[in-house]
Order: structure tokens, then sequence, then C-alpha cells
């Protein structure tokens, strides 16, 4: 990162050298990839398609088939969205990545799963009835997630303000292996489903062919991500959060209880976690120990994508990371005729990452960091 | 079959012995009980020293010695933890019901020691066999549950001497093509009772073809040498009988959004798609493929990793085509105990609460069964010392034909493949009433 910054000052080294090399070459290719693609779709019997693809033939989608992988990647990139702001926020608040807070996610989706199972066997998960039953369940969800957040910084990071920041860090893994095997000793090892969906939201729009769960996961994480930013933003609360994030201790001098405002900063990110852990459950109505891992992952790349510390950039970050997961596999390694190209969506995800650390090392929106996290 | 194997044993336990302590070969006659003789005709430096550790003609894995009042000691690698628990649990308790009712072994009690997990990975195999191999008392383990353990646990096992003997591995891979060719993670001391993974996607490419007359096909696998080896054998069988692929590829084991997946397989319009994976990932793909253009109406077909109570009790898995071994195991009885497979069952459900999780109990039950005969047949005694030689183990079991189990006839090939091979096809109808789905056999496949 901080090459890419000094190639633009100061003679240029070696390394930065080759890291304008790796630029060139790994835009070039989703250059030339992305031309393939588009011939492909319009001439599958191209010279490029034939030559890479050979007998067997390049693929070539639909309409409909894009816009279902569009819509995935677009309600899956809005989960990550959400869990990404509270990674966002903590670190700009105490400049550590709290590894455990895919896990925050987890104990939300596994609440979702308790609570609806409960429901559904007293036949409220479908007609009418699932209308209050779902607050109710989104309210559990986001309460339980919540105060894990709140006890998780109270038990675990509290005591540790002050100390080198590789102590926190190391200690969210193990809060985070702490909470997986915990939730393993106390529901087993095996994945849980949630009751079926009610019928109209496993069903189709009519005139826009989208998945009206995935329509709804979109516009609830929308929602969720306004009332975000207008709590962060126009409120008190906020206001303080954004103090004590820029600096402690002149916010602590304008009389401002950074503990408290920490803590409701842990609360806030937990929120969203709760609210991304619940929407997870009716999108894939499966929830197992682990459940926090890869997502929680995905969501720190999300946050870093976006620029950290910037809320808008950790929700952006995360939609174009699931649109990438989606459409990258197919649009850029497809047309090289690589065989089995979906298995390597992670690997597409963290290439993005690589790509925009490369390109522009502080995110797409730019990092909100305060002065003494970005020296 | 089972009064010749002794001989042969104490023939080569004689030798191996005879050799160890220095004596005249020419001394030992294989019909007397020999090992008692021994001490008398040593020779005095050789007398104290560890069998193992002489060199030798034959039996050249050495032996373990099993003290008066010790137990001799046999392992359970299995699956017991995570999200494939489902299949190796119902193999480690068939293993233990298999010890309690075989007995002792010339006044021997066998001890299973504390279980192994083999985590369904190559990692969890690798970790538990290096503890396994650490004890030099050990002759042989069950297991593992998943083949993926097995390619990493194999070597390890079969390097010390030991024999390790699977219930449910089905990779090709692990043992041989059928045509006498080893598979490439092939290694001698490996046994398995399951079915070899080639019969299995025959079976499913000629229920496909044949029966519900189908052209194309796709398959996902998820990178599991099971789940691979099982996708390839389904596509080899119906490309040869005549069928196209349409796709063929992966998913990782974590992946919970399959569109993306699901939309590469639906590029090629198959009419049925198999993906022999576990949960929850076969989870994810049969919610989610209906809704994929495409897909709407492809007929979705699974193996036996999915054939567990838990999938099977989920909405979105109904209309599916599952093939499995063949479970109906009717009258059938272990030759060695005496006990049938209702007997096991109902001694199962007494003793866990509830019923086998995963159909390769019997399978876990006749390998054990097998385990012991051969330690039986390849052990002799040294005083009130008990001498089991590891190479006698594994020639007994390489032996093995016409052995009467709970899953029927037992033959073992080179390769040690041993299973019975029977392989059936279910339709599963109903969600809620699992166990009809499971009887509701719609196609039988014996090689």
């Amino acid at each position: 990162m901080t090459a890419a910054v000094r190639a633009k000052g100061a003679g240029k080294t070696n390394v930065d050298r080759f890291l304008t090399v790796l630029r060139v070459v790994m835009i070039g290719f989703i250059a030339i990839s992305l031309v393939a693609f588009i011939a492909q779709q319009i001439a599958p019997e191209n010279p490029f398609a034939e030559w890479r693809h050979g007998d067997e033939g390049a693929t070539r989608l639909s309409w409909a088939q894009y816009r279902g992988l569009l819509v995935t990647g677009i309600s899956q990139g809005a989960m990550y969205g959400l869990i990404a702001l509270g990674y966002s926020m903590v670190y700009g608040v105490l400049g550590f990545i709290n590894f455990a807070h895919g896990e925050v996610f987890m104990v939300s989706a596994f609440t979702g799963f308790i609570v609806s199972t409960k429901f559904d066997a007293a036949g409220w998960w479908e007609g009418a009835a699932f209308f209050p039953a779902i607050i109710i369940t989104v309210a559990l969800c986001v309460i339980v997630s919540t105060s894990t957040a709140v006890i998780m910084e109270r038990v675990a990071y509290r005591r540790l303000r002050g100390s080198p920041r590789l102590i926190p860090l190391i200690t969210s893994i193990g809060v985070s292996f702490f909470i997986q095997e915990a939730v393993r000793l106390v529901f087993g090892p095996g994945a849980k489903g949630y009751p079926s969906n009610p019928d109209w939201l496993e069903e189709r729009l009519p005139w826009l062919g989208i998945e009206v769960k995935k329509l709804v996961v979109i516009i609830i994480a929308a929602i969720a991500m306004a009332g975000l930013w207008y709590f962060v933003e126009r409120t008190k609360t906020g206001k303080a959060m954004r103090a004590v994030a820029e600096d402690k201790e002149i916010a602590s001098l304008m009389g401002i209880d950074v503990d408290k405002t920490i803590v409701k900063t842990f609360a806030v990110g937990g929120a969203m976690a709760g609210v991304a852990g619940i929407l997870w459950g009716i999108l894939f109505r499966s929830v197992i120990n682990t459940t926090g891992f890869l997502p929680g992952i995905k969501a720190f790349t999300a946050a870093v994508v976006g620029g950290v510390g910037n809320l808008g950039g950790a929700m952006a970050g995360g939609v174009s990371l699931g649109g990438a997961e989606a459409l990258g596999p197919l649009m850029i390694l497809e047309p090289w005729g690589i065989p089995g190209v979906s298995q390597l969506r992670d690997a597409v995800a963290f290439t993005v990452l690589i790509l925009v650390l490369l390109v522009k090392p502080t995110g797409l929106f730019g990092e909100r960091l305060s002065s003494e996290e970005r020296a | 079959m089972k009064k010749t194997r002794p001989l042969i044993a104490v023939l080569a336990a004689t030798a191996l012995v005879a050799a160890a302590c220095g004596g005249d070969d020419d001394d030992s006659t294989a019909d007397e009980p020999p090992a008692a003789e021994e001490p008398a005709d040593a020779e005095e430096p050789a007398a104290d020293e560890p069998v193992a550790d002489e060199p030798m003609e034959e039996g050249a894995l050495g032996s373990v010695r099993v003290e008066p009042g010790d137990a001799i000691q046999i392992r359970s690698l299995e699956s017991i933890t995570g999200d494939t628990s489902f299949l190796g649990i119902p193999n480690q308790r068939a293993t233990s019901l298999a010890i309690a009712d075989y007995g002792q072994i010339k006044g021997f009690d066998v001890d299973l020691g504390t279980p192994l997990d083999d985590l369904c990975s190559a990692d969890g195999g690798q970790a538990a066999a290096q503890t396994i191999v650490a004890d030099e008392q050990v002759v042989g383990v069950i297991g593992t549950s998943c083949s993926g353990a097995a390619t990493a646990a194999g070597p390890l096992i079969g390097e010390a001497g030991m024999v390790l003997f699977s219930a449910s591995n089905t990779s090709p891979a692990l043992t041989s093509d059928q045509q006498g060719n080893a598979g490439e993670n092939y290694n001698v001391g490996y046994y398995r009772t399951a079915h070899n993974d080639l019969f299995q996607g025959a079976a499913m490419a000629e229920f496909v073809y044949n029966e519900l007359g189908l052209t194309t096909a796709a398959a996902i696998h998820d990178g599991d040498p099971y789940t691979d080896g099982l996708a390839t054998a389904f596509t080899n069988a119906f490309e040869e009988l005549g069928g196209t692929v349409t796709g063929y590829t992966a998913v990782a084991k974590e992946d919970t959004d399959m569109v993306p997946v699901l939309t590469e397989i639906a590029a090629g319009s198959p009419e049925a798609l198999f993906f022999p994976i576990f949960q929850p990932a076969g989870d994810f793909i049969a919610d989610q493929a209906p809704g994929v253009p495409g897909l709407e109406d492809t007929v979705l077909l699974a193996a036996d990793g999915l054939l567990v109570d838990g999938f099977l009790q989920l909405e979105q898995s109904e209309g599916m085509y599952f093939s499995g071994p063949d479970t109906r195991f009717g009258e059938n009885t272990n030759q060695s105990t005496g006990v049938s497979a209702d007997a096991v069952l109902e001694a199962y459900d007494a003793e866990y609460g509830e019923a086998p999780s995963a159909p390769f109990w019997g399978h876990a039950y006749d390998a054990t069964s097998i385990l012991l005969d051969a330690i039986d047949a390849a052990s002799t005694m040294d005083g009130d010392t008990l001498v089991i030689d590891r190479q006698g183990v594994r020639d007994y079991i390489n032996g093995v034909s016409g052995y009467s189990g709970i899953i029927g006839t037992i033959n073992c090939d080179e390769f040690g493949d041993c299973g019975s091979q029977k392989v059936t096809v279910i339709e599963h109808l109903d969600s809620s009433d699992i166990e009809a789905s499971k009887a509701n056999v719609v196609f039988e496949y014996a090689p």
C-alpha cells in the first residue's frame, strides 16, 4: 500500500515497477476476458471461443440467467455489506479488526432458526400471521446479536484497551472460535434448517422475474443502511461516535463518554449483523455453527474494498463484491475455457480485493480514519 | 474357509517366531502348536527381544504381542463430528456392537480404544492416523468414513503394517478401476466393504439413460475424492451408454449461494443433474436449482452422501432420485457372530436409542467381524502371550471369499474391494414419510 502511494512521488523502486506491471496485467486480463465474453454471447463460434473451448463450445447465457446472477450477487452482497458495517465501524473507532464479528451474524441466524421453528410449529410462519411473526423474529435476532456484540466488547476487548492493536486482534480470533464451538456444543454439529418460507416469498415478480425473497433482502438491507446512515450522521450519539473515531482523547475532553460510545458502536454493528443473519436465514434457510466464518471474511474484504471506516463504502463494497463473485467466474474466467469456473468464486472475490488494493489502496470510496490510525 | 486360514496363519506365525528367535526353521512343524514350544528352543540372546525388531523372511511386517491381561487393540477412525458425523457415528457404533457380539479372541478381549475422528478430510485422516501408528500395539483400524480421509490415512497405516478397513469409502481411486489397475490412492493393507463407486456411477447412469430415458446430464462435485470419483464414474458411464454430458463442475463445501454454479450448468440445458455431494451444500443446490432459468424441469439426482434423514426431511428433496448401497438386508446373517441384520438393528436401537443415520452400519459390522476373524486366524499363543502376525492378518483378508455378512456375500479382490457391489436407486416422494421413500426402490443394479 505504502509502496503504491510512494510511487506517485519520488523515484520508482523495483517494487513499484513490479506493482505497475501487475496492475497492467490484471486489468488487461480482465479487459480481454470481458471482450471475449461479450463476443461469445454475440457469436459463440468466434475464433477466440473456438481456440479456448474447442469442440465443447462456449457458454452462452440467456437474459434470465444474467438477471438471476445479478440479483443473487446483489442480495448476497447486501448481506456482506450489512456485516461489513460492523467491521468498518469498530475499525474506525478502535482501530482493530474484530474477527469475531462474523460470529455475531451467525448467532443471529441461529436465533432466527429457533424463533422461526417455534412460530412454524404454532402455524404462524405462513399466511397473514407471517408478518407479526417475522417482525418479532427480526426484533429478537437483532436483540440477541446486539447483546452478543456488547458482551463481547465488555468481556474480551474493554480490558485490552490501550494495549497494542495486535492483542485485541488475536483475542478476537479466540472469541470467534469460542462462539463457534459454544454454538456447536449447544446445537450440535449438523446444519439446522429454517422452515419453508411462505409461498409468496418464493415466487417471482411477474414483470421483473426477480424472486420476491431476494428483493425483500435487498430492500431491507437498504432500509437498514439508510437507518444507520441517519443514526451516525444526524443524531447526537452518531456525532459522538464520529468524534471518538477521530480522536478518543479530544472527544473525552469534550465531555463524551468514550467507553459508552464504544459500546454503542459495537451495539449498532451487532444490530446490522443481526439483520443480515435473519435475511440469510430467509434466503438460504440453513444455518450451521460455521455459517459466520466465510461471510465474515468476505464482509471484511468488502469493508476494505469500499474503504475502511467509510459506511457507504462498506455497503457499496459488499454489493460490488457480491456482484463480482456471482458474475466474475462466468464473465472473466469462463471465456478462457477454464473448467468448473464456479468453484473459483472465492478466488475471484479475493482477487477483487487485491486489485482494489493495487489500484486504489484506500478502497473504492476512500478510508475514513483518525489521524492517529492513518499514521 | 475359516478352517484353512488359521492353518496358513499358524504356519506364517511359526516361521516368523522361529526366524525371530534365530532357531532352525527345520525344527518347527506346522502341525503342532508351535509358539508354545518356541521359548524352550530359543537361544538365549534373542529370547527377550521383541519379535518385530528382528529381520524376518516371512511375516515381514512384524507381529504384535499381547501380554496376558492386556487386550487386542484395534481402532475406529470415523467422521464423528461436523456435517458428516451422520455417516461416521453409525459406523463407529456398529463396530462396537460387532466387537461385543464377537466376544474374545483366544481368551483376549478386543479394545477399540478412544474413537478417533477423521473429520471427513485428508488433514483429519492424516492427523488421526499419526496418533494410531504411534501405538505399535494396534493391529487394525475400522475406518475411515470419507474417502478423502482415507487417501491421507491409508499410506501411514499401511506402512505401519496395520490394516485399514473401511465401511463407507467408495472412491474408485482407493482400490482399483475394476480392470486390474490399482487406483491412484491405493495402498497395500487397505480394504473396504463399501461398494466401489464405479458401480454406483454406472447404476445411476443406466437408470437415467435407460429407465428415465434422458439423454443429457450434468454433474456437480465438491472436490472431495468421493464426490469427484462418483461424479466422474457417472459421467463416464453415461457417455458410454450414448448420453451427452453437458456440464461437469464443482462447488466449495462452504458455498451457500449456488445460483452462479447452477447458471453455469443451466447453460448446457441438461435434462438430469447428478450432485453426489453432502449436506449442507446439497440442501442449497436442491433448494435453488428449480429457481434457476433453464433448470426448472431438470431431474435432480443424488447419491448415498445425501441419502440421509436430515436431507430427506427437507421439502426441496422431494421428487429426487438417490443411488446408494442396497440396504435390503432381509434375513442376512453375519457368519462370524451369527447375528442377523434385524438383530443388529434392534441392538443398535436398544443401545443408542435411535436408528442408524446412514446406510453403512451393516458394512461396518461386517468389516469388523472380518478383521477379528483375521486376527484370530493370524494369531498364535506364545506361552500366555498372544502373538498376532501382521502379514497374516492381511493374508487372511486378501483370501476372504464367499463370506456371509450382513450386507450379503463378501469376496475381497486383490485391491481390497470386498463389497457386495449391489446398488439401488430410490425415488423420494414424501419428505414427511422418509422410511417409505427409502423403501421405494425403483431400480436395482448388480454387476
